[in-house]
């Protein structure tokens, strides 16, 4: 064990400890801090951290509420009034956000104290945290290899034990991908359930909300806290709020599990493979019936995704002007030449490439062959699912076809990197609903490195695929395997 | 559908507003050039039935009241500004 020891691992045990007054908000705070900068120098999961005022709220916060003294770790591309909002991007070096997201202003509301913002892929754009533009986030597990992404620095903060829970975001994978890769509980809620207000926006379509955490019970916790509707996002859908917790506990008789064929892909790794194989017959021994289900248009998903994705991004990233805010290029002879040159010294390299791609399949002449054509094969993949959940409660995959890779292993080849998300990026196309849940610990080069499962459940079914991932991680230990560098105390 | 060959990254980093070096249109021109020859495999799918979906789960037709409410001072909506002045965004000369 590294320094200092944090009192608990998962916010349900410290919340016990909390609420006996065993420990206080402003103490836990102190220990966190402590951990951090004995270990952060190590993982750089933090790109700024907020002490003074999150010691504040802890010395006013009442431990009864929700989340009461739960300090959270938020991805940086989600605005917290008056902290940095980054995107991990250059061209926002600076700036500060004016006001919270619906969510920080629902956490706050909770008693939750958001602690600092974590590194990412430049506006999401990733599957390894390497592209942010101010520091690599090395996995915990193995510091030479990533931590996924594009969340990779709140997932690698929460293994790390540098946050007790994170706040990521998941465009096409990068909450699940990255909780996977360093063996977190990562929930990528259905479209639309939680608020994207204060989220800056990377494919308005596609982007979600949601927690990482040490436990699936810390994740409902933590969706009863966000989930719900916001009039400030016209998208937010204003439907019923289930307590998360409800459900946990309940046993999987009478459960339904597709396995969709078309995800038992050559290129799985064999220890991959064996871990989710291991799960699914876990699963049976608890009840779960397994049905054999296609979805026949998985194949399409990542050239859908890759074109709607990049299309919108190409869009929401026009306000990136130097205009209003963020970095403007010094001494512009003209407007043009102020644009162009505040983009290229702003934006790095998989951004402009994004842009570029994006911009072309929205240019005149390939709107139709690509844009149009990529959002009637995503129509498609949304009736795949359809009609899937007509047979089963759940679908069940690996989250990612490999363990973490090194640092720099995919970085030269863009579309290698993209096919990192194939079974998580049909979750957003569909915009259902996924989690994915430490069930393995792959063996590579002397390091052991987590493998995830995913559940993918059907549009506003977040209870019942908390539900399985509950039944499956208490029946087993793999969320109870701690990095090497983790240090918290082990309370059952 | 059209070839990845057709893609002028110069050309589109233009209508991007985006400077790129001449090294970043070279290497980008190839590795989309595989992007787009991989998203070829979109023509092989029959859409001729299908219609488009915008969003996953659609909502339509979202209102509300149109009144004033507190928002951002004007401080506020300049904290960020890169150059201001005078309760202003400054900006680069449009019109000569």
């Amino acid at each position: 064990m590294t320094g200092k020891e944090l009192p608990a691992s998962n916010i349900a045990d410290l919340q016990s400890l909390l609420r006996r007054r065993e420990i206080s908000p402003r103490e836990v705070l102190d220990v966190l801090r402590a951990r951090i900068e004995d270990v952060d120098g190590k993982i750089d999961a933090y790109l700024s951290t907020d002490f003074e005022g999150a010691v504040e709220k802890a010395e006013k916060t009442d431990v009864d509420l929700p989340l009461g003294g739960v300090p959270i770790a938020i991805k940086d591309i989600i605005s917290v009034a008056g902290q940095p909002c980054t995107c991990a991007s250059k061209i926002l070096q600076g700036y500060r956000a004016p006001y919270d997201a619906t969510v920080i202003r629902k956490l706050r509301a909770a008693g939750a104290i958001p602690l600092g913002k974590t590194n990412m892929d430049e506006f999401a754009m990733g599957s390894s945290t390497e592209n942010s533009g101010f520091k690599l986030t090395r996995n915990p597990w193995d510091l030479s290899r990533v931590p996924g992404g594009s969340s990779g620095g709140s997932a690698a903060a929460v293994a790390a034990d540098e946050a007790f829970a994170g706040l990521g975001t998941d465009t096409g994978g990068s909450i699940r991908q990255p909780a996977s890769l360093s063996g977190v509980v990562g929930l990528k809620p259905t479209y639309g359930r939680v608020s994207r207000f204060g989220l800056v926006a990377f494919a308005s379509s596609l982007d979600q909300v949601g927690p990482l955490t040490k436990t699936v019970r810390d994740a409902a916790l933590i969706m009863n806290v966000i989930a719900g509707h916001d009039p400030q996002d016209s998208t937010c859908l204003n439907e019923p709020l289930p307590d998360y917790t409800a459900a946990l506990g309940r046993d999987l008789r009478g459960i339904r599990l597709g396995l969709p064929k078309e995800y038992m892909i050559e290129g799985i790794d064999p220890q991959v493979k064996s871990a989710i194989d291991a799960a699914i017959a876990q699963l049976e021994t608890l009840g779960a019936e397994i049905v054999h289900v296609s979805l026949p248009h998985t194949d399409y998903s990542t050239a859908v995704y890759y074109i709607l994705a990049t299309a919108e991004a190409s869009a929401n990233l026009a306000r990136f002007d130097g205009v209003r805010y963020g970095h403007r290029a010094e001494n512009p002879k003209d407007l043009l030449d102020h644009y162009g040159r505040t983009r290229e010294e702003g934006f790095g390299a998989e951004v402009k490439r994004r842009i570029t791609l994006g911009t072309y399949v929205l240019s005149s002449g390939y709107y139709d062959a690509y844009y149009l054509r990529a959002q009637k094969v995503r129509e498609l993949i949304r009736q795949d699912f359809a009609k899937a959940f007509e047979r089963v409660d759940a679908l069940i995959s690996p989250t990612s076809p490999v363990p973490a890779f090194k640092i720099g292993e995919r970085t030269e080849d863009p579309l290698q990197m993209y096919l990192a998300d194939i079974f998580t990026n049909p979750a957003n196309l569909a915009g259902i609903c996924g989690i994915s849940v430490p069930c393995g610990l792959a063996e590579i080069e002397g390091h052991r490195l987590p493998i995830g499962l995913q559940l993918l459940g059907k549009a506003l079914d977040e209870a019942r695929i908390l539900q399985i991932a509950h039944a499956y991680e208490q029946s087993t230990d793999w969320h109870k395997a701690r990095p090497p560098i983790a240090a918290s105390m082990q309370n059952g | 559908m059209a070839k990845g060959s057709d893609l002028d990254v110069a050309y589109v980093a233009k209508l991007a507003r985006l400077n790129l070096s001449d090294a970043e249109t070279e290497l980008f021109q190839r590795q989309l050039g595989h992007v787009l020859n991989y998203a070829d495999k979109l023509r092989g799918v029959d859409v001729s039935q299908v219609e488009a979906a915008a969003h996953a789960i659609p909502i339509f037709n979202v209102f509300r009241e149109d009144e004033p409410r507190d928002w951002f001072t004007a401080e506020e909506a300049l904290s960020n500004a890169p150059r201001q002045a005078n309760g202003l965004f400054i900006v680069t000369k449009v019109v000569e």
